[in-house]
């Protein structure tokens, strides 16, 4: 029963919702014997209750396993099987078939060698069983299998299968998926499941089993360049310094000369310590603790390679994506990347376009919302080690974080470093900060007005502006009229181009404190994300986030410019308040409750804000 | 230390077979990466096979290190004598720095597995107690020993499966895991379970024990134990708390348990498996699974999704 040395089997299930996924799965367990007694009597018990099979025990609930699943007869999440024959082990990932849980698919395709993309005979080739295809692709799974299921009830139609394996393998070959082999099964009642079918004589291929029992998946993990990130740094005492982690690819010996990346720093292995003890040499796939000849630093995410065979070190890089939440993805807006055991902060510089699964076209977008696949730019907030992940699927892909709900926004895959970032050098300037600032007799400084269109944000940053000015400071003012006027012209107000028109904003005020000014920026800014974007360009203190705290009806009924009238007549679309949200500051600096006094006393409050922080004093240079 | 500073050649031990050797290999990944990015991590320990995998692997990961974590043992109260035995063997065997939990208020409650029922005592002393110690302690990363194989909802979860504020799964939300690449970013009070032995079948474990020659409680093998019948299986009579219907008395059986837990709760089966062999021997033409010797499990439908959403492990 434990088949195990011709190597362990990783394959998912996938395709449209219906198409019989689960049943399949269910049919392999039991047909190699991996159903219990006691599983089966309450699969009996089960099928009764919620059964779609009538009067036959419902396979898809062995695998089915949450309530939800079995009540409304689909699969939500992955569900892990395992089971073994005598030539071979298999670990099975079912995933659900329904687009608003695609990303649970990606999950089960990530680590698979192989896909078995199911297609109800009746229906033939579907939207979903394109955007399957495509994830296999994207993910780098070679080995497909094309299972067209439930062709009992098409008489077992020979021609019909056919058609549909043709009009499969055609797409197939448009994405660059590798080798289909298209298997006609019922996963009801086992024909070329494990058992041949001797209902189609016509087919003369191996069975579901018999092919994956024998596919060749040799993995060519151990060819590859070495890369070991480093997981943990092991300190039992002060005379043993060792980098433990595991071989992704390749294979290390003692004595071998390796960098360590991003800083490049060279030496030699000195000793390998695998679970048992020590080794002369670690393979992919191993577990091991490496110690070096030389007192080397490394620390956690860091990449150990051969001196000789390096990865791309980059802060910028071009990648696919797949989006995985709700909130979509905006260009510009910060993000947190995982990329092998690192975590560095990574922004979209550019989208360059939006997959449409079906047709493969590449369509212009401004975001990507659930379950869409992009091409993006990406830029790390360091220099990070990476290869290609068509090289390498351990350190070529990498997933994106929301910074606030931490959610897994994204699963990216690296297609290449663009050399931009290397080639701009930062000139180091003859005149520094300090001494602009000394020269103005002041400090540099931000501050920053959030609020609702109307709630008084702007006419109390003038107010402050004109006190700091009647105090001999140089200033300057930043909002939506000198700029949405000239630098951002070519930005409207959707939320993609509301984030970039704050990252120009920010960067703006930024290049100002180096002039030494006091920049006073006034702008909805109606997301938490981007003003925290903004405060993370300025030195720690160097940035203050006011809130004009004025409720919404207020703002309505001032309406100095009648745009909040035209917004509820519909006539301005994405209007911050009425069609588009406003996400109130959690830990501002100051609030200001704006309907509760003069504009003049409301400044007179961010002054004293300023004093009290001390950035009125002259400045310390 | 320098006991476990000495680091065996690898001549003196057995090769493991190529597919163990990955088992291993993955779980040690997994050690260190909940070590490396949760604050206070902890081991669950149920005294059972799965746990002495689960220690054996997680001292194997941080070798030639101590252990960075501490060991949890939440305690009902009404294990089995042997398995108090061996648990206080085991932590002075490996210089664990082990925690004892039980849920005092449940105890001083009077829960117990006869007269408040099987699914009351469980919630009780199982999952509150579980909760209390996690929340006294402030862990926010528990490794505990289930396997995807054992039960239907089990086959759900991720490696790092992700608890609310009050330890509640939702399954419905359940993060992403791609590649190795953990989202382990959580919130004050927020905390995750991490399970090393994910990809491990039962028939893994066993072979595994016997490649490593790891100790497990003797209850696992054939002998002679008083049991009585009830609920279909065999419960052992192990010590003088059970309450005996009218005319029934504990008869002795060469029996021998799966998986063990309560004693009152932990059905025995019928064997003459006395060595690890003769255990896995058994188990290749076993025909029902080792969960169904878990009162616990069937006392209703998707009972264990329903302990998981509460906070069970």
């Amino acid at each position: 029963m434990a088949g195990s040395d011709a190597g362990l089997l990783r394959f998912l299930t996938c395709g449209s919702v219906d198409d019989g996924k689960s049943t399949l799965i269910g049919r392999l367990l039991h047909d190699t014997r991996h159903v219990m007694e006691d599983q089966f009597r309450s699969l009996e018990t089960d099928s009764r209750r919620h059964g779609t099979t009538g009067e036959d025990v419902d396979l898809a609930l062995l695998v089915d396993g949450l309530e939800a699943e079995r009540e409304q007869g689909i699969t939500i999440d992955v569900a892990h099987r395992y089971f073994a024959t005598p030539r071979r082990a298999f670990i099975v990932a079912d995933t659900p078939g329904h687009e608003q849980y695609t990303r649970n698919m990606a999950t089960g395709a990530s680590e698979a060698d192989l896909a078995i993309i199911l297609v109800d005979a009746r229906k033939g080739v579907l939207t979903q069983t394109r955007r399957h295809a495509t994830i296999c692709a994207l993910l780098g799974i070679r080995r497909i299998v094309l299972a067209v299921n439930k062709i009992d009830l098409m008489e077992y139609d020979e021609a019909l299968f056919n058609r549909i394996t043709a009009e499969f393998s055609a797409f197939a070959e448009k994405i660059g998926l590798g080798e289909v082999v298209a298997i006609p099964v019922s996963a009801r009642y086992g024909d070329n499941v494990v058992e041949r079918s001797h209902a189609m004589a016509w087919y003369e291929g191996p069975t579901l089993l018999e092919h994956l029992e024998t596919v060749d998946v040799q993995s060519d993990l151990a060819t590859r360049p070495f890369r070991l990130s480093v997981q943990w740094v092991s300190r039992p005492h002060a005379d043993f310094r060792g980098f433990a982690g595991s071989v992704a690819t390749g294979s290390i010996r003692v004595g071998d000369e390796i960098a360590i990346l991003p800083a490049g720093r060279t030496t030699h292995v000195d000793r390998i310590l695998g679970p048992d003890g020590e080794l002369d040499e670690a393979h992919a796939g191993d577990a091991v603790t490496i110690t070096l000849q030389t007192e080397t630093d490394a620390s956690r995410g860091d990449l150990i390679v051969h001196a000789r065979e390096r990865p791309a070190v980059a802060d910028q890089f071009a990648a696919r994506l797949v989006w995985m939440t709700d909130e979509p993805l905006l260009p510009g807006r910060g993000y947190l990347m995982r990329i092998g055991d690192r975590w560095v902060p990574a922004s979209v510089t550019a989208l360059k376009y939006r997959l449409d699964v079906d047709s493969q076209e590449h369509l212009a977008a401004r975001g990507l919302g659930l379950n869409e696949i992009g091409e993006v730019n990406i830029a790390a907030g360091a220099p990070v080690a990476f290869d290609s992940y068509a090289d390498n699927r351990a350190t070529g892909g990498f997933i994106l974080v929301d910074r606030f709900t931490n959610t897994t926004a994204a699963a990216g895959m690296i297609l290449h470093p663009l050399r931009r970032a290397t080639n701009i050098h930062h000139e180091a300037p003859s005149v520094e900060k300090a001494a602009r600032a000394a020269a103005k007799g002041q400090q540099p400084t931000c501050i920053w007005f959030t609020g609702l269109s109307g709630s008084g944000k702007s006419t109390i940053a003038k107010a402050l502006e004109a006190k700091l000015h009647a105090s001999g400071k140089h200033t300057m003012m930043l909002d939506g009229d000198n700029l949405r006027h000239g630098l951002n012209r070519d930005l409207g107000f959707t939320d993609a181009d509301r984030v970039e028109n704050i990252r120009r904003v920010g960067e703006t005020a930024k290049l100002m404190t180096e002039a030494g000014l006091i920049v006073l920026c006034s702008f909805i800014s109606p997301f938490r994300a981007e003003r925290d974007m903004v405060r993370a360009m300025f030195p720690e203190g160097e940035f203050f986030e006011v809130f004009v705290d004025t409720p919404l009806e207020d703002c309505i009924k001032r309406d100095p410019k009648g745009l909040y009238a035209k917004a509820m007549r519909g006539e301005i679309p994405n209007f911050t308040g009425i069609s588009s949200p406003y996400e109130r500051p959690e830990f501002p600096d100051l609030r200001l409750d704006a309907v509760k006094g003069p504009p003049q006393d409301a400044a007179e409050t961010a002054l004293k804000l300023l004093a009290d922080a001390g950035r009125l004093a002259a400045a310390s240079a | 230390m320098d006991r476990i500073l000495d680091i065996p050649h690898p001549l003196q031990t057995n090769a493991l077979p190529a597919r163990l050797r990955r088992l291993e290999a993955d779980s040690i990944a997994i050690f260190r990466e909940v070590a490396a990015e949760f604050r206070k991590p902890v081991l669950l320990y149920s005294v059972g096979k799965d746990s002495a995998v689960l220690l054996h692997l997680a001292i194997k990961a941080f070798r030639p290190g101590r252990l960075p974590f501490s060991v949890l043992h939440v305690d009902t109260g009404w294990k089995f004598r042997e398995m108090y035995e061996f648990r206080d063997a085991t932590a002075r065997r490996l210089g664990l720095d082990l925690i004892v939990h039980v849920n005092a208020d449940g105890a001083a409650r009077g829960i117990d597995p006869f007269r408040s029922g099987s699914a009351l005592h469980t919630q009780v002393m199982k999952t509150e107690g579980l909760k209390q110690a996690l929340d006294m302690h402030g862990f926010d990363a528990a490794f505990g020993g289930a396997r995807r194989d054992e039960e239907k909802s089990r086959a759900k979860e991720r490696v790092l499966s992700f608890r609310s504020a009050g330890h509640g799964w939702d399954p419905r939300n359940q993060r992403p895991e791609l590649w190795r690449l953990f989202n382990t970013r959580i919130r004050q009070g927020e905390s995750v379970r991490a399970f090393p032995l994910s990809d491990w079948t039962e028939l893994d474990v066993w072979d595994y024990i016997r490649a490593e020659d790891i100790p497990v409680v003797p209850l696992y093998f054939a002998k002679e134990r008083p049991v009585v019948r009830r609920s279909g299986t065999w419960i052992m009579v192990d010590d003088d708390r059970m309450p005996f219907e009218p005319g029934e008395a504990p008869e002795l059986r060469k029996v021998r348990f799966r998986t063990l837990g309560c004693w009152p709760l932990s059905g025995a089966v019928e064997s003459e498996a006395e060595t690890l062999d003769a255990i896995i021997t058994e188990m290749r033409s076993a025909s029902t699974s080792e969960r169904e010797g878990r009162l616990i499990d069937s006392d209703e439908a998707a009972s264990m999704e329903k302990k998981k959403r509460e906070g069970y492990f």
